[in-house]
């Protein structure tokens, strides 16, 4: 569980106690409190878990059980920008995987990873559900759409480019 | 008085929605000129997002699509103060809506979402003050079973049927939950409608907890929908203070609360009982059955679980009568059914046709025909549980059983177009990846057996397939749709059995010819350089690891067939896309 370096670092942060305190004991909390949690920290870290468990007394390993049968949480803190690789079915039969590949190439990094640097972490998705415009990735709020793998590499150096420049 | 309607579903959105009503904004000024500025839904024209629709009191309406944030100046300067529509911009809606019917997105694209008044306008909450004050539970029951509306989430059981069984159960707490956990990869209706029409969804839900003796309803939403959240919330938060949602509706004694349970993305969660134990803050793991949740179902309380399309008929079908309802469709299937039209299809979008409606007729009439002008090669239904229909069962009509009969399922409508460029053991591949992924792990076969297909499917796209793995493919196929506990399994091999019954020498030609015939499993294709678009800048040459692209600077580059690896670099660096596959 959390080591005492890790529980120095992590301040409980105020959504997430609220709701740990208001409704930690109800029935049925338990993903309620996990999705909280993830909105606080951007991750749901040891720390958190055990807080979870104290107040609903399910026991830790079932609540690790739960984080990690859900695709939602992360159990590792993400990149400065989330790209999401829509993976839906036009966006297959469109090129994705030929778009997945080039981010691979371009970041060094794969689907559920961040980049060293801290500034990307790749996620795949199921469907934005932008299919008209596939191959679709989204990056931070932005969505790009009809993708090539040049249009895609122009796109990742402009983000840099501007991280580069404080934007 | 001219109204503005920008369309800002998620499509709309991320087409670049918001910076065309920031422009309106800009340019129309303070207070916006005296125009009313106003947000809509999806009307399900995808292909020409942004739209931007201006109606004029007494005047009629006009439909821009394509819209950008440079073309609303021309909008504001030459349509709003200039009184002169821009003619080559406009969107024939009648032409490209021809052939649909629509009840399920009746208001979609044609009411401001957060606007309770415009919902009521149209004859909302009409239904539900009608059934609560002059109808007893058992007729609002009856008419909707004798609609013949069936489940639109896909197994399509009566939804009639499903009220009496909760009706029936003996309890004094009930719950009605709509299933918004849509999941399948590439159908976004039931998204569209919540994000464009929420109210008729919860009026739904209102009647279904009346009609059954419910007093609670909670909508279980996919997380990844922030937009169809926020607009739920604001639509639940909008009902509670006209009165239309909380105690003693319409002084009838029926009290009815509805909220919102966020899902946490887990595919298997549509499952009904999978469903439950999500909302218990479970592993959503399916059960088996019985006991249904009509008898047992959260915290053992008895639930009637529908679909958000189910939903968005019933308050249309009390309101117009069953035998409207019934007048539209086949004999078993009736009504009509949204798609989420997508793949390589020149107009793609949300489309709601009357069951019986061939696939022809939905993919070259609604659909435009495909992005090629050439035929299409098959359409897929159903998502992950479904399967390929090929273009030769094209006069297949849109109905529960025939589409069944066709290996197929009706699913939950997600319809992607296919043609000679898609290869269909990749499509295959994909899908039994997805479930593969989602299988949930309860059941051996779809946890182990999937995971066997799909190492199979891998190794042929590969171009190591051998010769009994087709045989082999059938086989484990069938096991898995026979020793599975929930639809997910049972259906997971449809993608993979439809595709060798209709696609058989797609897998030969893979197998035995060691070739891809669509030019997609990039290990049975040859690489070359068009000499003519080649401009010689040596991009590829850096960028294949294995050394096998030479050539000088300026100069047409070539690739050596004995060395390359066949890894597609050079096909992703090349700015003159003179990279082609053979």
């Amino acid at each position: 569980m959390a080591t005492d370096e890790e529980r120095a670092k992590v301040v409980v942060m105020p959504a997430f106690g609220r709701m740990l305190w208001r409704h930690g004991g109800e029935p049925g909390m338990l993903i309620p409190l996990l999705q909280a949690a993830q909105d606080s920290y951007g991750y749901i870290p040891p720390l958190a878990i055990e807080q979870i468990a104290m107040a609903t007394g399910i026991p830790a390993s079932e609540v690790y059980g739960v984080i990690t049968f859900y695709r939602q949480f992360r159990l590792q803190p993400l990149g400065r920008h989330v790209i999401r690789v829509c993976k839906g079915t036009a966006c297959h039969v469109q090129g994705a995987e030929m778009i997945s590949r080039t981010l691979e190439e371009e970041l060094g990094i794969r689907q559920g990873e961040t980049s060293e640097d801290g500034l990307f972490t790749c996620l795949e998705v199921a469907c934005l559900g932008c299919c008209s415009l596939a191959p679709v990735v989204m990056i931070g709020e932005r969505a790009y759409g009809r993708l090539t793998p040049q249009r895609l590499r122009s796109v990742l150096r402009t983000v840099r480019r501007k991280t580069g420049r404080g934007a | 008085m001219h109204t503005v309607m920008v369309g800002l579903g998620s499509c709309g959105i991320a087409t670049g929605g918001l910076a065309v009503q920031r422009r309106f904004q800009e340019l129309l000024g303070p207070e916006n000129g005296g125009v009313r500025l106003k947000e809509t839904g999806c009307i399900g024209l995808c292909h020409r997002e942004v739209l931007v629709e201006i109606v004029e009191d007494g005047r009629g309406r006009t439909l821009y699509g394509e819209v950008t944030p440079d073309r609303v100046d021309r909008i504001v300067a030459d349509h709003l103060r200039g009184g002169r529509a821009v003619e080559e911009w406009i969107v024939d809606r009648e032409e490209l809506l021809a052939g649909q019917k629509r009840i399920v997105l009746r208001n979609c694209g044609e009411i401001d979402p957060s606007c309770i008044e415009e919902y009521r306008a149209r004859g909302g909450y009409l239904a539900l003050s009608r059934a609560v004050t002059g109808m007893s539970p058992g007729e609002v029951i009856e008419t909707v079973a004798d609609s013949g509306l069936r489940g639109r989430g896909g197994a399509g059981f009566p939804t009639g049927t499903k009220w009496r069984l909760a009706r029936a159960a003996q309890a004094e707490r009930k719950v009605v939950i709509c299933n918004a956990d849509e999941g399948d990869p590439g159908a976004f209706m039931d998204r569209s409608v919540l994000e464009g029409d929420p109210h008729s969804v919860l009026e739904g839900m209102a009647i279904a907890g009346y009609a059954i003796g419910a007093g609670e309803g909670i909508v279980y939403i996919r997380a990844e929908y922030p937009l169809a959240i926020r607009r739920l919330r604001e639509a639940i938060a909008g009902a509670r203070e006209s009165g239309l949602l909380g105690p003693n509706l319409f002084d009838s004694g029926f009290s009815f609360s509805i909220r919102l349970k966020e899902g946490a993305g887990a595919f298997v969660c549509g499952e009904e009982t999978a469903l439950i134990a999500s909302i218990e803050g479970k592993r959503g793991m399916p059960r088996v059955r019985p006991p249904f949740p009509t008898e047992a179902g959260l915290w053992g309380l008895p639930t009637c679980i529908n679909n958000v399309e189910t939903l968005a008929n019933v308050p249309w079908i009390l309101s117009h009568g069953a035998r409207a309802f019934r007048s539209c469709g086949t004999a078993n299937s009736r009504g009509t059914k949204v798609f989420a039209l997508a793949g390589k299809i020149r107009r793609g979008g949300l489309v709601e046709v009357p069951m019986g409606t061939t696939i022809d007729e939905i993919v070259y009439g609604i659909g435009g025909g495909t992005v090629s002008g050439g035929p299409f090669k098959a359409v897929q239904i159903g998502g992950p549980s479904g399967g390929c229909i090929p273009a030769s069962l094209g006069g297949t009509p849109i109905d529960y059983e025939q589409i069944t009969a066709t290996g197929a399922i009706m699913g939950s409508g997600g319809m992607v177009v296919m043609d000679d460029s898609t290869c269909m053991v990749d499509v295959a591949r994909y899908f039994l990846h997805f479930t593969q992924n989602e299988s949930c792990g309860k059941c051996t076969f779809c946890r182990i057996g999937t995971k066997r297909m799909l190492e199979i499917l891998e190794r042929i796209c590969a171009g190591r397939g051998i010769p009994e793995d087709v045989h082999t493919l059938a086989e484990l196929g069938e096991q898995i749709r026979m020793s599975s506990l929930c639809g997910l399994g049972q259906t997971a091999p449809n993608p993979v059995l439809t595709t060798l019954r209709y696609f058989h020498e797609e897998y030969e030609a893979h197998i035995r010819g060691g070739k891809c015939p669509a030019r997609v499993c990039l290990a049975l294709v040859e690489f070359g350089i068009d000499p003519d678009r080649c401009t010689g800048c040596g991009l590829c040459v850096q960028a294949c690891d294995a050394g096998a692209i030479s050539g000088r600077s300026k100069e047409v580059h070539r690739i050596d067939g004995s060395r390359c690896v066949r890894c597609g670099k050079c096909l992703t660096v090349c700015r003159s896309d003179a990279v082609r596959k053979g």
